[in-house]
Protein backbone atom coordinates (compact mmCIF):
# COMPACT_ATOMS: atom_id res chain seq x y z
CA UNK A 1 0.00 0.00 0.00
CA UNK A 2 2.96 2.26 0.52
CA UNK A 3 3.38 2.80 -3.22
CA UNK A 4 -0.18 3.89 -3.82
CA UNK A 5 0.24 7.64 -3.24
CA UNK A 6 2.88 7.81 -5.99
CA UNK A 7 0.23 6.99 -8.54
CA UNK A 8 -1.54 10.18 -7.65
CA UNK A 9 1.54 12.36 -7.52
CA UNK A 10 0.57 14.29 -10.63
CA UNK A 11 -2.96 14.68 -9.34
CA UNK A 12 -1.62 17.31 -6.96
CA UNK A 13 -1.95 20.74 -8.58
CA UNK A 14 1.53 21.67 -7.34
CA UNK A 15 3.24 18.70 -9.00
CA UNK A 16 1.23 19.09 -12.17
CA UNK A 17 2.15 22.76 -12.33
CA UNK A 18 5.84 21.87 -12.28
CA UNK A 19 5.39 19.14 -14.88
CA UNK A 20 3.53 21.53 -17.19
CA UNK A 21 6.18 24.23 -16.71
CA UNK A 22 8.98 21.89 -17.73
CA UNK A 23 7.27 20.14 -20.65
CA UNK A 24 5.57 23.20 -22.20
CA UNK A 25 8.49 24.56 -24.27
CA UNK A 26 9.40 21.05 -25.49
CA UNK A 27 5.85 20.42 -26.63
CA UNK A 28 5.82 23.68 -28.59
CA UNK A 29 9.15 22.71 -30.16
CA UNK A 30 7.82 19.28 -31.15
CA UNK A 31 4.69 20.88 -32.60
CA UNK A 32 6.73 23.37 -34.66
CA UNK A 33 9.17 20.71 -35.93
CA UNK A 34 6.43 18.32 -37.02
CA UNK A 35 4.40 21.15 -38.59
CA UNK A 36 7.40 22.23 -40.69
CA UNK A 37 8.08 18.65 -41.74
CA UNK A 38 4.41 17.96 -42.44
CA UNK A 39 3.93 21.15 -44.46
CA UNK A 40 7.09 20.46 -46.45
CA UNK A 41 5.82 16.99 -47.40
CA UNK A 42 2.30 18.31 -47.95
CA UNK A 43 3.23 21.18 -50.26
CA UNK A 44 6.48 20.13 -51.89
CA UNK A 45 6.45 16.34 -52.05
CA UNK A 46 2.81 15.27 -52.27
CA UNK A 47 1.54 15.49 -55.87
CA UNK A 48 -1.49 17.38 -57.14
CA UNK A 49 -4.65 15.29 -56.78
CA UNK A 50 -6.04 13.93 -60.05
CA UNK A 51 -9.66 14.82 -59.31
CA UNK A 52 -9.55 17.69 -56.79
CA UNK A 53 -6.47 19.53 -58.02
CA UNK A 54 -4.57 21.40 -55.31
CA UNK A 55 -7.65 22.17 -53.22
CA UNK A 56 -7.22 18.78 -51.56
CA UNK A 57 -4.14 20.15 -49.71
CA UNK A 58 -6.58 21.55 -47.16
CA UNK A 59 -6.88 17.96 -45.89
CA UNK A 60 -3.50 18.26 -44.13
CA UNK A 61 -5.04 20.60 -41.55
CA UNK A 62 -8.74 19.81 -41.94
CA UNK A 63 -8.60 16.18 -40.87
CA UNK A 64 -6.18 16.67 -37.93
CA UNK A 65 -8.29 19.61 -36.68
CA UNK A 66 -11.46 17.52 -36.90
CA UNK A 67 -9.78 14.62 -35.08
CA UNK A 68 -8.53 16.95 -32.34
CA UNK A 69 -12.00 18.45 -31.95
CA UNK A 70 -13.38 15.00 -31.10
CA UNK A 71 -10.41 13.73 -29.07
CA UNK A 72 -10.32 16.89 -26.97
CA UNK A 73 -14.03 16.69 -26.32
CA UNK A 74 -13.66 13.14 -25.00
CA UNK A 75 -10.70 14.24 -22.88
CA UNK A 76 -12.66 17.20 -21.54
CA UNK A 77 -15.72 15.10 -20.74
CA UNK A 78 -13.54 12.38 -19.18
CA UNK A 79 -11.67 14.80 -16.91
CA UNK A 80 -14.89 16.61 -16.00
CA UNK A 81 -16.60 13.32 -15.12
CA UNK A 82 -13.59 12.11 -13.12
CA UNK A 83 -13.34 15.43 -11.32
CA UNK A 84 -16.98 15.14 -10.32
CA UNK A 85 -17.01 11.43 -9.42
CA UNK A 86 -13.69 11.36 -7.54
CA UNK A 87 -13.91 14.92 -6.24
CA UNK A 88 -10.56 15.62 -7.90
CA UNK A 89 -9.96 19.36 -8.30
CA UNK A 90 -7.16 19.09 -10.83
CA UNK A 91 -9.27 16.92 -13.16
CA UNK A 92 -11.98 19.59 -13.24
CA UNK A 93 -9.35 22.24 -13.89
CA UNK A 94 -8.03 20.20 -16.82
CA UNK A 95 -11.53 20.03 -18.30
CA UNK A 96 -11.75 23.83 -18.17
CA UNK A 97 -8.29 24.21 -19.65
CA UNK A 98 -9.13 21.91 -22.58
CA UNK A 99 -12.45 23.53 -23.56
CA UNK A 100 -11.20 26.65 -25.40
CA UNK A 101 -8.65 24.67 -27.43
CA UNK A 102 -11.26 22.05 -28.30
CA UNK A 103 -13.67 24.77 -29.38
CA UNK A 104 -10.92 26.33 -31.50
CA UNK A 105 -10.13 23.08 -33.30
CA UNK A 106 -13.85 22.55 -33.90
CA UNK A 107 -14.10 26.00 -35.42
CA UNK A 108 -11.00 25.35 -37.56
CA UNK A 109 -12.42 22.02 -38.76
CA UNK A 110 -15.62 23.82 -39.82
CA UNK A 111 -13.72 26.75 -41.33
CA UNK A 112 -11.28 24.70 -43.38
CA UNK A 113 -14.18 22.42 -44.31
CA UNK A 114 -16.12 25.38 -45.69
CA UNK A 115 -13.07 26.48 -47.70
CA UNK A 116 -12.77 22.96 -49.07
CA UNK A 117 -16.49 22.50 -49.64
CA UNK A 118 -16.84 25.61 -51.80
CA UNK A 119 -14.52 24.47 -54.62
CA UNK A 120 -15.47 20.77 -54.42
CA UNK A 121 -19.23 20.87 -53.71
CA UNK A 122 -20.00 24.42 -54.82
CA UNK A 123 -21.27 25.41 -51.35
CA UNK A 124 -19.59 26.82 -48.23
CA UNK A 125 -22.10 25.05 -46.06
CA UNK A 126 -24.72 22.31 -46.35
CA UNK A 127 -26.94 20.88 -43.61
CA UNK A 128 -25.35 17.49 -43.98
CA UNK A 129 -25.13 15.09 -41.00
CA UNK A 130 -21.34 15.39 -40.64
CA UNK A 131 -21.29 19.18 -40.78
CA UNK A 132 -24.34 19.63 -38.58
CA UNK A 133 -23.08 17.29 -35.84
CA UNK A 134 -19.68 19.04 -35.90
CA UNK A 135 -21.47 22.39 -35.51
CA UNK A 136 -23.35 20.95 -32.51
CA UNK A 137 -19.94 20.00 -31.07
CA UNK A 138 -18.90 23.65 -31.25
CA UNK A 139 -22.08 24.66 -29.40
CA UNK A 140 -21.39 22.00 -26.73
CA UNK A 141 -17.91 23.43 -26.12
CA UNK A 142 -19.26 26.98 -25.97
CA UNK A 143 -22.11 25.85 -23.72
CA UNK A 144 -19.66 24.16 -21.34
CA UNK A 145 -17.48 27.27 -21.17
CA UNK A 146 -20.44 29.60 -20.63
CA UNK A 147 -21.98 27.34 -17.98
CA UNK A 148 -18.87 26.96 -15.81
CA UNK A 149 -18.20 30.70 -16.02
CA UNK A 150 -21.78 31.55 -15.08
CA UNK A 151 -21.77 29.77 -11.72
CA UNK A 152 -19.80 31.50 -8.97
CA UNK A 153 -19.23 28.48 -6.73
CA UNK A 154 -16.34 26.82 -8.58
CA UNK A 155 -17.02 23.24 -7.52
CA UNK A 156 -20.74 23.54 -8.29
CA UNK A 157 -19.77 25.02 -11.64
CA UNK A 158 -17.45 22.05 -12.23
CA UNK A 159 -20.29 19.62 -11.49
CA UNK A 160 -22.76 21.38 -13.75
CA UNK A 161 -20.16 21.51 -16.51
CA UNK A 162 -19.41 17.82 -16.06
CA UNK A 163 -23.07 16.93 -16.49
CA UNK A 164 -23.30 18.92 -19.71
CA UNK A 165 -20.02 17.48 -21.03
CA UNK A 166 -21.09 13.88 -20.30
CA UNK A 167 -24.51 14.26 -21.92
CA UNK A 168 -22.90 15.95 -24.92
CA UNK A 169 -20.38 13.12 -25.35
CA UNK A 170 -23.05 11.13 -27.19
CA UNK A 171 -22.52 13.53 -30.08
CA UNK A 172 -18.93 12.41 -30.70
CA UNK A 173 -19.71 8.92 -32.04
CA UNK A 174 -22.54 10.51 -34.04
CA UNK A 175 -20.00 12.79 -35.76
CA UNK A 176 -17.62 9.93 -36.37
CA UNK A 177 -20.15 7.50 -37.83
CA UNK A 178 -22.34 10.12 -39.53
CA UNK A 179 -20.72 9.48 -42.90
CA UNK A 180 -21.68 5.81 -42.62
CA UNK A 181 -25.11 6.09 -41.01
CA UNK A 182 -26.47 8.73 -43.33
CA UNK A 183 -26.14 9.54 -46.96
CA UNK A 184 -23.88 12.55 -46.64
CA UNK A 185 -22.29 14.92 -49.09
CA UNK A 186 -19.19 14.72 -46.92
CA UNK A 187 -16.79 12.04 -48.11
CA UNK A 188 -16.18 8.89 -46.09
CA UNK A 189 -13.28 8.26 -43.72
CA UNK A 190 -9.83 8.92 -45.17
CA UNK A 191 -8.34 6.29 -42.93
CA UNK A 192 -9.88 3.04 -41.85
CA UNK A 193 -8.62 0.36 -39.50
CA UNK A 194 -9.78 -2.36 -41.85
CA UNK A 195 -8.85 -1.12 -45.31
CA UNK A 196 -5.82 0.27 -47.08
CA UNK A 197 -5.61 4.07 -47.14
CA UNK A 198 -7.40 5.64 -50.09
CA UNK A 199 -4.63 8.12 -50.81
CA UNK A 200 -1.03 8.36 -51.91
CA UNK A 201 1.64 7.62 -49.32
CA UNK A 202 3.06 11.12 -49.30
CA UNK A 203 -0.41 12.61 -48.77
CA UNK A 204 -1.02 10.25 -45.88
CA UNK A 205 2.42 10.98 -44.41
CA UNK A 206 1.81 14.73 -44.43
CA UNK A 207 -1.58 14.29 -42.76
CA UNK A 208 -0.10 12.09 -40.02
CA UNK A 209 2.81 14.49 -39.41
CA UNK A 210 0.35 17.36 -39.06
CA UNK A 211 -1.68 15.23 -36.67
CA UNK A 212 1.39 14.77 -34.43
CA UNK A 213 2.01 18.52 -34.62
CA UNK A 214 -1.59 19.30 -33.62
CA UNK A 215 -1.44 16.84 -30.72
CA UNK A 216 1.77 18.39 -29.38
CA UNK A 217 0.33 21.88 -29.88
CA UNK A 218 -2.86 20.94 -28.03
CA UNK A 219 -0.89 19.52 -25.10
CA UNK A 220 1.35 22.59 -24.97
CA UNK A 221 -1.40 25.18 -25.03
CA UNK A 222 -3.71 23.23 -22.70
CA UNK A 223 -0.84 22.84 -20.21
CA UNK A 224 -0.15 26.56 -20.33
CA UNK A 225 -3.82 27.39 -19.77
CA UNK A 226 -4.04 24.76 -17.03
CA UNK A 227 -1.14 26.46 -15.23
CA UNK A 228 -3.14 29.69 -15.27
CA UNK A 229 -6.28 27.92 -14.02
CA UNK A 230 -4.33 26.23 -11.21
CA UNK A 231 -2.93 29.58 -10.04
CA UNK A 232 -6.31 31.28 -10.27
CA UNK A 233 -8.00 28.63 -8.19
CA UNK A 234 -5.23 27.73 -5.75
CA UNK A 235 -4.26 31.33 -5.06
CA UNK A 236 -4.54 30.84 -1.30
CA UNK A 237 -2.25 27.79 -1.20
CA UNK A 238 1.17 28.09 0.40
CA UNK A 239 3.06 26.77 -2.61
CA UNK A 240 1.40 29.34 -4.89
CA UNK A 241 2.40 32.13 -2.52
CA UNK A 242 5.94 30.76 -2.41
CA UNK A 243 6.01 30.71 -6.20
CA UNK A 244 5.24 34.42 -6.39
CA UNK A 245 7.77 35.19 -3.66
CA UNK A 246 10.50 33.49 -5.69
CA UNK A 247 9.86 35.74 -8.65
CA UNK B 1 9.17 19.29 -57.85
CA UNK B 2 5.48 20.08 -57.81
CA UNK B 3 5.76 23.82 -58.58
CA UNK B 4 7.46 25.65 -61.44
CA UNK B 5 7.64 29.05 -59.76
CA UNK B 6 6.67 30.98 -56.64
CA UNK B 7 3.57 32.41 -58.31
CA UNK B 8 2.64 28.91 -59.38
CA UNK B 9 2.91 27.89 -55.74
CA UNK B 10 0.76 30.75 -54.47
CA UNK B 11 -1.86 30.17 -57.15
CA UNK B 12 -2.35 26.58 -55.93
CA UNK B 13 -3.66 25.52 -59.31
CA UNK B 14 -6.44 28.12 -59.10
CA UNK B 15 -7.43 27.16 -55.55
CA UNK B 16 -5.25 29.77 -53.83
CA UNK B 17 -8.14 31.51 -52.07
CA UNK B 18 -9.39 28.26 -50.57
CA UNK B 19 -6.04 26.77 -49.60
CA UNK B 20 -4.56 29.99 -48.17
CA UNK B 21 -7.88 30.98 -46.62
CA UNK B 22 -7.77 27.71 -44.68
CA UNK B 23 -4.10 27.79 -43.77
CA UNK B 24 -4.05 31.51 -42.96
CA UNK B 25 -6.81 31.38 -40.38
CA UNK B 26 -5.44 28.17 -38.84
CA UNK B 27 -1.91 29.59 -38.59
CA UNK B 28 -3.14 32.90 -37.20
CA UNK B 29 -5.12 31.16 -34.48
CA UNK B 30 -2.29 28.79 -33.59
CA UNK B 31 0.06 31.72 -33.13
CA UNK B 32 -2.49 33.78 -31.18
CA UNK B 33 -3.77 31.12 -28.78
CA UNK B 34 -0.39 30.39 -27.09
CA UNK B 35 0.03 34.15 -26.54
CA UNK B 36 -3.43 34.39 -24.97
CA UNK B 37 -2.73 31.40 -22.73
CA UNK B 38 0.65 32.81 -21.70
CA UNK B 39 -0.94 36.16 -20.95
CA UNK B 40 -3.58 34.54 -18.78
CA UNK B 41 -0.84 32.72 -16.89
CA UNK B 42 1.08 35.97 -16.46
CA UNK B 43 -2.02 37.71 -15.13
CA UNK B 44 -2.60 34.87 -12.66
CA UNK B 45 1.00 35.12 -11.42
CA UNK B 46 0.55 38.87 -11.04
CA UNK B 47 -2.64 38.36 -9.03
CA UNK B 48 -0.76 36.08 -6.66
CA UNK B 49 2.02 38.64 -6.25
CA UNK B 50 -0.47 41.47 -5.66
CA UNK B 51 -2.22 39.45 -3.00
CA UNK B 52 1.08 38.92 -1.25
CA UNK B 53 1.87 42.64 -1.30
CA UNK B 54 -1.47 43.42 0.29
CA UNK B 55 -0.77 40.99 3.06
CA UNK B 56 2.66 42.55 3.50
Amino acid sequence: MKKLPRLFTFAAPKTFYRLATVTGPWLYAIAAAFAIWGLYVGFFVAPTDATQGDSYRIIFIHVPAAWMSMVLYMAMAGWAAFGWAANARLASMMARAIAPTGAAFTFLALWTGAFWGKPTWGAWWVWDARLTSELILLFLYLGFMALVEAIDDVRRADHAGALLAIVGAVNVPIIYFSVRWWNTLHQGSSISMTAAPKMAHTMLLSMLLMTVAFWAYAFAVVFMRARAVVLEREIGADWVQALAAKK
Amino acid sequence: MVWNSASDFFAMGGYGLYVWGSYGVTAAWMLLEPLLAARRHGAALQAVADMEDEQG
